[in-house]
């Protein structure tokens, strides 16, 4: 990596004013950024730590919605949303022991990839994503590979989950860095189903509607009869031809409604 | 009852303490006062002419030491090729230079270009960045088949085409076997890929060249299988430093598997520069530059052809195999699609006509050499999937057509060249049965398909040549070295004993495993003894650890050095007793005269040979050291049979391994704990092979399997327990252990044994699919039953 400074902020407000230097880029659990450092494929002349700010870690719950912090490591969402079963296995998936104790919900939601398992979750459950300057609907949030409704210093600092009537995660592993290679996010709620799918665009996580409409009138596996995915817009590559990835939502949709319901 | 000591024993790796507590000392360890750090520029294109390098504005960058490019090494050596395969047409293969700094071109993507030497990495990586190239891209060829198309851009300029060899072996059998399949009742013809795999060690390599100018003497520290193997090839062929002023340290190695045999660039770069800048250099490969830097392993494309009567029995095979070189030829990689390969085509089976023909291509990529098991697993896969096929399309048992078709009697003289030994595959396939409970097979089935899954059972034998090997037999076969062993052993005057040993560990546990057999031979405790092992300047010239060689070629160096020790001490106890010499007995660490009670202990005839007052000065010198080297007269031949169980979840093409075992003849074996532990690594290792490894290229020759987000390696949860027996031994008929040798066992056998399992889970969904190309992927397999 290149040389850059280093600087650790206790609160949201001195981290929002170490973020407004041209060069400085926030690092939460690293997971992507360091790699990326280390490769020298980005050169930030300042690097400000978001780990070490009370306000934005922890998970409680607040009504009916789970309000999990921006710098919470996956590690403490799988051990304590228990309110939420489906979204507490996925964290408990992401990765190895390693990446779960360092990587965040907040670094997850902010970069974006395209086979993270977070942007899936948040999507299906209409979660709130909260910034230092304002609360933004997960359909609008996420808009495309890597690309958010984020401004240029602005921090995830908490995001906050309704918490559905059932919900279940299928993640179908890449089998070399197991991400997703399809995943899968269904989430019933009192107003109908939400499918949110990732790892399989090239638009990034995505709502397979009509899999939505069919749910909402009948939460059952064979209600997804006959509906499939076309393979235009699906990423291929060595793991996956875009014909594989259409057929794996699918299979990957009717498992999570069989485990949900 | 099990031992508890000496050979047979269960003895614990005495090495692990320090390998788990993190007290080992690997190259990157080492650090010398005043050390520099090498960084490599390499190539990011597959194929180019390098215009120019301008190093000017990098040289004035901060801590830069020096800066190096090919033309730093004109007039130095190039990297030899240490086999020379000839033709069919008798005429010595194309050998091209491999200079350590890219001279004129590049070839592959990775190949080193610029060295810069600064005071930290950091400094040497932001000078790197300064160099300004102008590399002017060339077409690339990446395809064999391709490469030998006339016209096609040639990796080498001065050679007449991308064509290494064309190799026939026995091509005095060709118009027999073409004749014998013409004539079959039945042909089986099978098209596959061996995939390119990337050994990935845990540890990359490292190297750190040292210069003492007080005595003109050049050390190099490095990540090594062969520190004299190393020694002799650098000092004599690149850098022509004669041996008594080169030492060439491997210290604890973090696995090899064959990638850490050959000598590499960097090396030769290290102790060069070691010298030129004087000061210490050091090199360690990021897991980015061993991805492109590494030789690679396998990369074949072979057709084969199997005939049998109307009887089923196997009357002849052809073979046509494209071998894939890489850019340059790497130390030993002619051997491997050659030799190591060919010899091996009859398998377990009395084939009578065998005909090999391999093509060996240039490419621009990564050179290609030996990969845990080298040639046999290609041999093998080739020969377990054909023969599995063949029972498919005539609708008989797989097993029973094997046993139909076993070689029974030995020595058995193979169509192709060597003669095996001994072995019982009779054995091996009862034992293997019972083992892996293929009676209890079809319930298991039922009960997979209740869950919505397809299960599939694959059996394979396998054989294969080890010990390698007698050196008057390869030299013949084109091997520029020879292949003995030597040891050492130091016994010192309190009867302890050091021996130092040419082969190397770098996870085989030889630490444990020899001083079992010589406390086994003088009846004395395994703690006193104990291995040296990778340093030039303490061990004899003994040729290094690969292909299943350091038991049966060092170990049995190890065994005549120590008879030679037992010889001399007798003659000491003898004195020491008043008895005849003929009349002493070795036993429990005592010296005994026959028939009697009079006795001396071991300590006190190693006191005497090194304290001797009173001794036979007349007739033999004080001391008790004897070195002795072994050249085998054969290779081994370990033999098996496999099972793996696979469950397949139709709707994605995901295969689960549910159950694997392996009935091994190893011959006599010296540890059992370390024997399983090497087949478990080795079936992990196929089973990667066969279901998730592949190196890749796109057609620009630019690597798409450059990381682990794209390179899959096997984990523990892709691997089932496994079941291993080596109870079935022959003993090996001619080295004094009667040992043959496991560490590539598993290896070779396990991936036939994983994709004929997938083949008959996907049949018994009813889809007559009859081979599918490794790594067996999810994708690869659900694309596979749409068709």
């Amino acid at each position: 990596m290149y040389a850059f400074d280093f600087e650790q902020p206790k609160t949201i407000a001195e981290a929002v004013a170490a973020l407004a230097d041209d060069e400085a880029q926030p690092l939460s659990g690293g997971q992507t950024l360091i790699p990326t450092l280390k490769q020298r494929l980005a050169m930030p002349s300042k690097l400000v730590s978001l780990t070490a700010i009370p306000e934005m870690k922890g998970v409680c719950m607040n009504g009916n919605t789970l309000c999990i912090g921006g710098a919470t490591p996956h590690a403490v969402v799988a051990a304590e949303a228990s309110a939420y079963p489906a979204l507490a296995a996925l964290a408990s998936n992401i990765g190895d022991p390693a990446v779960r104790n360092r990587g965040t919900i907040g670094g997850s939601i902010a970069n974006n990839d395209p086979a993270a398992c977070y942007p899936s979750a948040a999507l299906a459950s209409g979660a709130t994503i909260v910034t230092n300057s304002r609360e933004i609907a997960a359909d609008d949030y996420f808009q495309g590979l890597f690309q958010t409704a984020l401004e240029e210093g602005e921090i995830v600092t908490e995001v906050r989950f309704p918490v559905p009537q059932a919900a279940n995660y299928q993640k179908f592993v890449q089998p070399a860095s197991r991400f997703a290679l399809v995943g899968v996010f269904v989430a019933k709620y009192a107003d109908g189903v939400r499918v949110a799918v990732t790892g399989a665009s090239n638009d990034g996580v995505f709502r397979w509607t009509e899999a939505e409409a069919a749910l909402s009138a009948n939460f059952s596996p064979s209600a997804l009869d006959g509906l499939s995915v076309s393979a235009d817009g699906m990423i291929g590559d060595l793991h996956g031809t875009p014909e594989y990835r259409a057929h794996l939502i699918g299979v990957m949709t009717k498992r999570a409604v069989a485990a949900a319901s | 009852m099990p031992k508890d000591s000496g050979i047979g024993a269960a003895s614990k790796r005495r090495e692990d303490v320090r390998f788990l507590t993190g007290a080992g000392n690997y190259t990157d360890d080492i650090n010398i006062y005043g050390q520099a750090y090498v960084y490599f520029l390499r190539s990011d294109v597959a194929h180019g002419k390098i215009n120019s390098i301008d190093t000017s504005a990098a040289a004035e960058m901060p801590g830069v030491v020096r800066i190096f490019t090919g033309a730093d090494f004109e007039g130095v050596g190039g990297l030899p090729c240490g086999w020379q395969v000839t033709d069919r047409h008798g005429q010595p293969m194309q050998e091209p230079a491999h200079p350590v700094l890219a001279q004129g071109k590049v070839r592959h993507v990775g190949d080193p270009i610029a060295a810069v030497v600064a005071d930290s990495l950091q400094e040497a990586r932001d000078a790197a960045e300064a160099i300004e190239l102008d590399i002017e891209e060339l077409p690339a060829v990446v395809n064999m088949k391709a490469a030998l198309q006339e016209g096609a851009p040639k990796v080498h300029d001065d050679l007449t085409s991308n064509l290494c060899y064309d190799w026939g072996f026995v091509e005095d059998n060709k118009a027999a076997v073409d004749e014998a399949i013409k004539n079959a009742a039945h042909v089986t013809t099978l098209e596959l890929v061996n995939n390119r795999l990337v050994a990935n060690p845990m540890e990359p390599r490292v190297a750190v060249g040292d210069y003492s100018r007080a005595n003109d003497e050049s050390t190099l520290y490095t990540t090594s299988q062969n520190p004299h193997v190393i020694r002799l090839l650098m000092g004599a062929f690149v850098l022509g430093i004669p041996e008594h002023k080169l030492r060439v340290v491997a210290p604890d190695v973090g696995g090899g598997f064959g990638t850490k045999i050959f000598h590499y660039a960097e090396e030769a770069f290290c102790t060069f520069a070691a010298k030129k800048c004087n000061r210490p250099v050091k090199w360690t490969a990021s897991r980015s530059e061993a991805f492109m830097s590494d030789a690679h392993g396998r990369d074949h494309v072979t057709k084969i052809e199997l005939a049998l009567d109307a009887d089923n029995n196997f009357t002849a095979i052809r073979t046509e195999t494209y071998a894939n070189m890489g850019a340059y030829l790497s130390t030993f990689a002619p051997s491997v699609p050659t030799w190591l390969h060919g010899t091996l085509m009859a398998g377990n089976y009395r084939t009578p006509l065998i005909y090999v023909n391999v093509k060996a291509v240039f490419t621009n990529t990564v050179p290609v050499d030996a990969y845990r098991g080298a040639g046999r697993p290609e041999a093998t896969y080739q020969l377990e999937r054909v023969v599995d096929k063949a029972a498919r399309e005539l609708g008989v048992d797989p097993i029973a057509l094997r046993r139909q078709n076993f070689i029974s009697e030995f020595p058995y003289a193979t169509p192709v060249a060597v003669e095996y030994d001994t072995g019982n595959y009779f054995a091996t396939m009862d034992k293997l049965e019972e083992v892996a409970d293929l009676a209890g097979f079809e319930a298991r089935r039922k009960a997979s398909e209740a869950s919505g899954k397809l299960r599939g059972l694959g059996v394979n034998c396998y054989i294969e040549a080890c010990g390698i090997a007698p050196s008057n037999l390869v030299g013949q076969l084109g091997a520029r070295a020879g292949l003995y062993d030597a040891a050492t052993v130091r016994v010192n005057a309190t009867g302890t004993i050091s021996v130092m040993v040419g082969a190397h560990s770098h996870g085989q546990g030889h630490e444990t495993a020899f001083p079992q057999v010589v406390a086994d031979m003088l009846g004395i405790d395994e703690s006193m003894i104990e291995i040296v092992h990778g340093d030039s300047s303490k061990i004899p010239f003994g040729m290094g650890t690969y292909g299943s060689r350091s038991l049966a070629v060092c170990g049995s160096a190890m065994v005549k050095a120590t008879e030679k020790i037992i010889k001399k001490a007798k003659k000491i106890a003898s004195h020491l007793l008043e008895a005849s010499e003929a009349d002493i007995e070795v036993k429990d660490g005592k010296f005994t005269v026959a028939g009697t009670d009079k006795s001396v202990a071991w300590g006190d005839v190693t006191l005497a040979a090194y304290v001797p007052h009173n001794y036979p000065l007349e007739d033999i010198e004080p001391g008790l050291e004897e070195t002795a080297f072994y050249d085998p007269s054969n290779f081994t031949y370990p033999s098996g049979a496999y099972c793996c169980e696979v469950e397949l979840d139709p709707d994605t093409g995901k295969v689960t391994i549910e159950r694997f075992a392996a009935a091994d003849d190893f011959g006599n074996v010296v540890n059992p704990m370390i024997v399983e532990g090497q087949v478990h690594g080795g079936i992990a290792q196929g089973i990667g092979q066969a279901l998730l490894e592949n190196c890749v290229y796109d057609d620009e020759g630019q690597l798409l399997s450059a990381s682990y987000m794209d390179y899959a390696m096997p984990r523990a949860d892709d691997v089932p327990f496994y079941v291993v027996d080596h109870s079935c031994q022959t003993p090996c008929t001619h080295n004094p252990l009667g040992v043959k040798g496991c560490g590539e066992a598993g290896a070779i056998g396990s991936p036939p044994a994983v994709v004929n399992a997938v083949i008959d889970a996907i049949q018994s969904g009813g889809k007559n699919v009859l081979h599918i190309d490794m790594p067996l992927s999810p994708q690869r397999v659900w694309a596979a039953m749409q068709d």
